[in-house]
């Protein structure tokens, strides 16, 4: 759309985006995203509109908190990034204790309007306080300092990973490990930690769920069990591998069409994907995730502050970490976690998340004085 | 702290943070090469494998079997159709609760508590769309019942499908036959393409015989399904072929008559078309009611059937072997005849017994004190049993066998029903193999006037006495006459098969032997002299009782007093009209007592009936 307009016009467009806080190349890439991902959701819902509109209203509720986030100065937010985070721990806390259970695991809040998960809340104040707090001090961070983050870190991720949710678990700690990583730890510290955290597998593996431990085992051996938890893979495979180069086209994917692929608008909508539009369709799907996380790390590169820097650098590539584990997952090359494909399963409060996240990327970029003009 | 603050070295932090930035870029990139590349394997490397494995997931092929080919008799009266059936399912994934549910039908169709876990067993093993069955072949009244509780029962149905049936019940059971359950043992036999999805196939009689013709083609339909295995859309279909339709020489009034004149005897009767070989009529009592064996016969009414001492199961009428006794004896005339060794009137002196020249023991005749001087003629109408020991004696056992062995005594027929037996026409070769024994004269005297070993099916008997009518000409019994095409409407008739005619040296002798059958009807002194009294036409019949318990020399055959189990069979062949003929009838009533009394009256009704002499009452 904004192609098709002249020059000035066009100009004319990006200023009044810029004027209300919003980024155009990056809300272009959004909506291109999610238009598509509507798409293939029809598809992925046995054609039911309903369940189409749900998600665009959705998007539309999210939307606006993207707006309302953009407007926001990313001062204001460090400002409130521990009482942000410290909220969310009480919610986890709590969630714990009288959440409501949805699919056999505890992880809503019952707010009488809205049915709530303060994990999803967690995904923004995790990076937003240890941003905060590690960039409070001149970077490369002390050893107390990154000790210190750690604790941050891994105290919500093992609440949630106890709720269980081992999906949205690891999303918080990558996204907080990536704060870390980005503020210069030395690589003999980064190297120190992944020999212990592998020394560490094993008592992870006995605190680890019979379903958790039965997704990893049917990962490595999916043939093992085809009709039980081996057949999500099997299917899955089946549905990607069939799709060939151009796919089957689309509504015509028979593995989800005829319902053989399970969880096919949430989890396993990637196979989808590959099954109706084909290897040349899940490229441009992938490009679109790299156009989006590349907007992303250029808003950080060109951050005026370290905060925001470490912020907008951890929202750009923590959003590649979910695409990666969720189509590794898919294609069978990670184990089944439960990580949605963003911005294309069908879900509520993770869409709200996600594109509160840009409005924060929206904020650092809109927000930065013009000292160059 | 605000003063450490100030200290901060932006540009060397941005330049640490950028550095990492482009390191966790670049790692991003190769990550999602990685995954560029295993799409590319499942998806261009793998496709082939990966699309069959989608493409049998949902395609799958589901056989349509064909309706079988109706059984008509030669007037157009269904003998064997296929009928709706109906029962009551339920499909589980329409039903609320299938407790409640069954808790309902318990109390409408009174269902016992075996029954109700056997179905609740079912329901488990089941997928929730396939329907079980509640209870099979609803009465009308069950139908009812069903219809006017309907509203309390979502999720049960009553359902039509078209099972055999057999109007007319007992009356054809041995020679229709009947379909059973297509079990493991038939699947061998068959083309197991062809029957994909048939549920029975023809277990005896014409039903098995035209199996082939009957069960008609299999179509096919290949569906798409959904992961629970329903039926999502149609891709092709092969409609499937209804089986040929029979027409049969069977004549439904004949039968009926014959089944009825058997009335409780054991036995069989026999009624041939002359001309075509048709069989006409074919009974063998006591029957049964086949259609018990459609849907599957419980052990019990099967146990019942089969531990029988009359054994209903068994078709007398091809399989039964029975004494010829003095019906053989228009044959043994004829070989006389033609071999030279008598002429028409040549004759003999019966005293009421013979004796072998050089022997003491006296073969009796039927009449105590004999029939004097007897010629062929007269030795036929009275079946004088000397004359044909005298005959027999004269003519030796070789040529005796040999010349029977023309009329197919001792041989398949080739009937179109199958499990036929063969009977038996004795002979020096068969007692050395058989007995190891050698043969001696007096066997061939009761040879003579079919006994001793001599054993023939009813149906061979009514194949011989076609032969005789036919002057020599040889067609065999067959009971399907023709077909028709269910598609096309097309009538095929059936050609007769015809066999080695009997090589005629002396027309006349034929007719000399048929003169004496007339006789037998219609003479003074024919044992069946009441047969061809009132009827507008000669019946050439010959009436003959066989001895089933051997009695000792001079002692005397007491019907009253002997068990009816021991009692003679009563058996009479005849034809009619002798001079042109059309129709043949054989009787045999086992322990009838005697072939004029108890034999030859059956056959006469049979005669009336064929040549529409019935009168009304």
């Amino acid at each position: 759309m904004i192609n098709s307009l002249s020059s000035p016009e066009r100009w004319s467009l990006t200023l009044a985006l810029r004027a209300v806080h919003i980024d155009a190349l990056l809300l272009l890439g959004l909506l291109v995203l999610l238009g598509a991902g509507l798409m293939v959701l029809f598809s992925a819902g046995d054609q039911n509109i309903s369940l189409v509109v749900r998600q665009l209203i959705r998007v539309g509720t999210a939307f606006l908190v993207l707006i309302f986030l953009a407007n926001i100065h990313p001062d204001r937010m460090r400002d409130l990034a521990y009482w942000i985070y410290g909220v969310g721990l009480l919610l986890l806390i709590s969630v714990l204790m009288v959440g409501d259970e949805g699919k056999g695991a505890q992880r809503w809040l019952n707010l009488g309007i809205v049915r709530f998960q303060p994990s999803e809340l967690m995904k923004i104040a995790v990076p937003l306080s240890v941003a905060a707090y590690i960039a409070e001090r001149p970077l490369p961070p002390s050893f107390l300092r990154i000790v210190v983050c750690l604790v941050m870190v891994f105290i919500p991720s093992l609440l949630i990973s106890k709720q269980p949710d081992l999906g949205t678990s690891l999303l918080i700690a990558s996204s907080g490990l990536i704060v870390i990583f980005l503020s210069g730890v030395s690589w003999r510290f980064i190297i120190g930690l992944l020999i212990s955290v592998a020394s560490a597998l094993p008592v992870l593996w006995h605190l680890m769920h019979n379903y958790q431990k039965q997704r990893v085992l049917t990962f490595l051996n999916p043939e093992s069990d085809p009709l039980g938890a081996g057949y999500h893979i099997i299917q899955s495979k089946i549905a990607i591998g069939s799709g060939g180069l151009f796919g089957r086209g689309w509504l015509e994917g028979t593995q989800s069409n005829l319902a053989f692929l399970p969880e096919r608008s949430t989890d396993f909508i990637f196979s989808v994907i590959a099954e109706e539009f084909g290897l040349l369709g899940v490229s441009m799907f992938l490009f679109l995730y790299l156009a989006i996380a590349g907007r992303g790390l250029y808003i950080a590169s060109r951050a005026q502050s370290s905060f925001a820097r470490l912020l907008a650098g951890s929202i750009s590539l923590t959003f590649l970490v979910g695409v990666l584990v969720n189509v590794g997952m898919v294609t069978g090359l990670l184990p089944v976690v439960g990580v949605p494909l963003p911005l294309v399963s069908y879900g509520g409060t993770s869409m709200v998340t996600l594109l509160a996240s840009f409005g924060i990327l929206m904020s650092i970029h809109t927000h930065r004085r013009m000292m160059e003009s | 702290m605000k003063t450490r603050l100030t200290l901060k070295d932006h540009f060397r932090e941005s330049r640490l943070v950028n550095d990492r930035l482009i390191f966790s870029a670049i790692l991003a990139g190769i990550l999602f090469a990685i995954i560029l590349v295993r799409l590319a394997t499942l998806q261009i490397i793998e496709y082939k494998h990966f699309n069959d494995l989608s493409h049998n997931n949902r395609m799958s092929t589901q056989a349509l079997a064909p309706q079988r080919g109706l059984i008509y008799d030669r007037n157009g009266v269904v003998l064997a159709e296929n009928i709706p059936t109906f029962s009551l399912e339920l499909t589980p994934e329409n039903v609320h609760s299938v407790d409640n549910t069954l808790t309902t039908l318990t109390k409408l169709f009174s269902l016992s508590s075996d029954n109700v876990a056997e179905i609740k067993k079912t329901i488990k093993e089941q997928r929730g769309f396939r329907q079980v069955v509640i209870r099979k072949s609803l009465t009308e009244k069950e139908v009812a019942l069903f219809s006017v509780n309907q509203h309390k029962l979502t999720g049960v149905d009553v359902v039509a499908r078209l099972i055999r049936h057999y109007p007319h019940g007992a009356l054809f059971a041995h020679t229709v036959g009947y379909v059973g359950r297509l079990n493991e043992r038939d699947q061998k036999n068959v083309d197991r393409n062809e029957y994909k999805g048939t549920l029975q196939i023809g277990k005896t009689g014409v039903e098995k015989e035209y199996e082939k013709l009957l069960h008609g083609k299999v179509g096919f339909r290949h569906i798409e399904t959904n992961v629970q295995g329903r039926t999502v859309r149609e891709l092709h279909r092969e409609p499937s072929h209804s089986g040929q339709e029979l027409f049969l020489h069977l004549d439904i009034n004949l039968q009926k008559v014959a089944s009825e004149v058997l009335a409780d005897y054991n036995g069989a009767i026999v009624a041939l078309e002359v001309k075509t070989g048709g069989v006409l009529a074919m009974v063998s009592k006591p029957d049964f009611n086949p259609n018990s064996f459609v849907s599957g016969i419980s052990s019990k009414e099967y146990d019942l059937l089969r531990d029988s001492a009359d054994r209903p199961l068994f078709n007398r009428s091809i399989r039964g072997h029975y004494p010829p006794a003095s019906t053989l004896k228009p044959f043994v005339a004829l070989a006389g005849l033609e071999r030279g060794i008598i002429k028409s009137n040549s004759k003999t002196f019966c005293p009421g017994w013979y004796k072998l020249p050089g022997h003491d023991h006296r073969y009796r005749c039927w009449k105590t004190h004999g029939h004097g001087i007897v010629d062929l003629k007269q030795s036929l109408a009275q079946s004088c049993d000397v004359y044909f020991y005298d005959l027999a004696n004269s003519m030796g056992i070789n040529q005796l066998h040999g010349f029977l062995d023309h009329f197919g005594f001792g041989h398949l027929t080739g009937i179109d029903v199958p499990s036929e037996s063969s009977g038996l026409s004795p002979s020096r070769e068969w007692k050395i193999k058989a007995k190891n024994q050698v043969w001696y004269p007096g066997e061939t005297l009761i040879s003579g006037i079919g006994q001793g070993f001599n054993q023939t099916t009813p149906v061979q008997l009514a194949q011989a006495t076609a032969m005789l009518a036919m002057r020599g000409v040889h067609v065999k019994p067959k009971v399907a006459r023709a077909i028709r095409d269910y598609n096309t409407n097309e009538l095929t008739l059936l050609s007769s098969e015809t066999a080695e005619s009997l090589p005629v040296i002396n027309k006349k002798n034929w007719e000399s032997v048929i003169d004496s059958m007339v006789e037998v009807t219609t003479g003074a002194r024919g044992t069946a002299r009441l047969l061809g009294k009132t009827l507008p036409f000669n019946v050439a019949g010959k009436t003959g009782t066989a001895q089933v318990f051997g009695i000792k020399q001079n002692q005397k055959y007491d019907a009253e007093t002997l068990e009816k189990k021991l009692q003679d069979h009563a058996l009479f062949v005849g034809f009619a009209p002798a001079e042109n003929p059309e129709f043949v009838v054989v009787v045999v009533a086992e322990n009838g007592g005697s072939g004029s009394k108890v034999a030859a009256p059956m056959a006469k009704r049979m005669i009336e009936e064929y040549f529409g002499l019935v009168a009304n009452d």
